[in-house]
């Protein structure tokens, strides 16, 4: 594995590679030295053009915990904010021999773009609305936890129902989490407004649906996605009150769900909006695990990524 | 990954004599630890795990109590990680804590120190173990760390290019060391030294 630009990256014997290591990795949380060496002399920078919180400190942890050195570059406070264009920064960065770039960016496609532009390894933070890959391997890793307390040998997600709900237009992560359920085997319903379902949906593998209630009660899990206003530029929806009744994850939706069916939710949770308060405190809301699991399956991307052979980190462009 | 002793490879031990050196091992720990009190055995993936198992056997059938074992994956503190594609790491399976215990470490092969110079550091990273032993079913010579063995089954003296196998019922179908000379008989590259007891 060169690079992890999209989940459709990853065959099923890689993202189970990727998913047992990071159970490896999760013991070396608990453990009182959260250290291991096996990237030391590696350096990692993380380039984010766009805020993060839990992404960033993830990357910067699973990075430090393996022993590379780890810069954070974020757009304010960089030349990026002079106007340096998005080759010269990568460039730029990639000149100082640096082996794994981490990239979040507003732009589509930007870490496959620079994945051309630089020989060290590229991450795909997040980018734009396509794609979230880390995202979706930090899901799977913890949904297949969750299945494996009843069925510990399982590996493929074959047969398992997987509802993905809310602002799919807009979430990188619910593309990222299609194309990696997709790969696992999971049946995948999508369900959204009609303006919040993406043009060219009836090509993905996929089922859709614009009627929570109907698909609820049938899933093994359900994936909340967050409102992200900040991507409107129009009205998607006529008031949140409204969007609330359709599609959030309501108490009453809640009492809907099957017996030990998981809620899973990527944050930062728009609570009252997308989910209620019960949803996201509920006994089966496997939030906070998908944040301690970000940690373990970015050190075991970054593992595969950086763990083997040394790799020529030059740029190719000229300054 | 197994292949039957050929022409080329010379039997070392048998079937009998390994168990026989197994048994002879797990008495030689038992009294220099004067009995199992606070021993925690833990096996290097891959062979070192079912030796591990076997010596905690021999030694419960000895003493009469059972005797944590498990499993210590050095992959991830290896110090040749760049010469090498990514490794699959193996999977640590520790039954206690180290802290204040005797850990005696198990491996089939003693060659050049550094898979247990990764081993140390794994350990010193889990606890910190009263003493820390080390048991090995081969020790072919040819260290590169000051680094010697507590307990070995046999001592094998070799050529730095020839090749040690170990195999073993549970990972291999057949219980046997053999010595054969490097692939091309002038040297041999490997990507698993240590394990295969050669590089």
């Amino acid at each position: 594995m060169r690079h992890l630009l999209s989940a459709a990256d990853l065959s099923l014997a890689e993202t189970s590679a990727i998913l047992d290591l990071a159970e490896e990795m999760a013991q070396v949380q608990a453990r009182p030295v959260k250290k291991l060496p096996a990237l030391r002399g590696r350096t990692v920078v993380n380039l984010f053009f766009e805020d993060s919180t839990r992404t960033r400190s993830s990357f910067e942890l699973a990075g430090k915990w393996l022993s590379a050195d780890v810069i954070n570059v974020s757009a304010k406070g960089s030349s990026v904010s002079k106007g340096e264009s998005l080759r010269d920064t990568v460039l730029t960065v990639a000149a100082m021999g640096v082996d794994a770039l981490v990239i979040r960016h507003g732009a589509s496609g930007a870490p496959g773009q620079a994945a051309q532009w630089v020989d060290a390894h590229v991450l795909n933070a997040g980018d734009g609305t396509h794609e979230h890959p880390t995202q979706a391997l930090l899901d799977a890793f913890t949904l297949r936890r969750h299945f494996r307390t009843t069925e510990p040998d399982l590996d493929t997600f074959a047969g398992k129902r997987v509802v993905i709900a809310g602002d799919v237009t807009h979430s990188r992560v619910a593309r990222s989490n299609v194309l990696l359920l997709q790969t696992l085997g999971a049946d995948v319903t999508l369900v959204a407004p009609p303006t919040l379902m993406p043009s060219g949906v009836e090509t993905w593998p996929v089922t859709t649906s614009s009627d929570f209630d109907a698909v609820l009660p049938e899933a093994d899990a359900v994936m909340m996605l967050r409102v992200q206003r900040e991507r409107m530029s129009g009205g998607y929806f006529p008031t949140p009150r409204e969007y609330t009744v359709g599609y959030g994850l309501t108490r009453a939706r809640l009492a809907s769900m099957r017996p030990g069916s998981a809620i899973c939710h990527p944050g930062p949770m728009n609570r009252g909006l997308e989910i209620s308060a019960d949803a996201a405190d509920a006994a089966s809301s496997l939030i906070l695990d998908q944040v301690a699991a970000g940690v373990a399956v970015r050190m075991s991307v970054l593992y595969q990524l950086l763990g083997g052979e040394d790799a020529p980190a030059t740029p190719r462009g000229d300054l | 990954m197994a292949e039957p002793a050929t022409t080329t490879s010379r039997l070392v031990l048998d079937a009998d004599q390994i168990q026989r050196t197994c048994a002879r091992m797990a008495h030689q720990v038992l009294e220099a630890n004067r009995g199992a009190e606070g021993l925690v055995v833990l096996g290097i993936p891959t062979r070192g795990v079912p030796l591990a198992e076997r010596l905690a056997r021999a030694m419960a059938d000895v003493e009469g109590v059972d005797i944590p074992v498990g499993a210590l994956d050095i992959t991830l503190y290896r110090d040749d990680l760049r010469r090498h594609p990514t490794r699959a790491v193996g999977r640590s399976r520790l039954p206690v804590g180290v802290d204040d215990a005797v850990v005696v470490l198990v491996d089939d092969v003693l060659f050049s120190g550094r898979t247990v110079r990764a081993a140390l550091d794994a350990l010193g990273d889990l606890g910190r173990p009263r003493a820390v032993r080390l048991a090995v079913l081969v020790d072919r010579g040819h260290r590169e760390l000051p680094i010697r063995a507590d307990h070995v089954g046999k001592n094998l003296p070799t050529r730095a290019d020839e090749r040690v196998s170990v195999r073993l019922e549970e990972t291999d179908g057949v219980n046997e060391v053999t010595i054969s000379p490097g692939w091309d008989g002038a040297g041999s590259e490997l990507s698993t030294p240590d394990e295969e007891g050669t590089r």
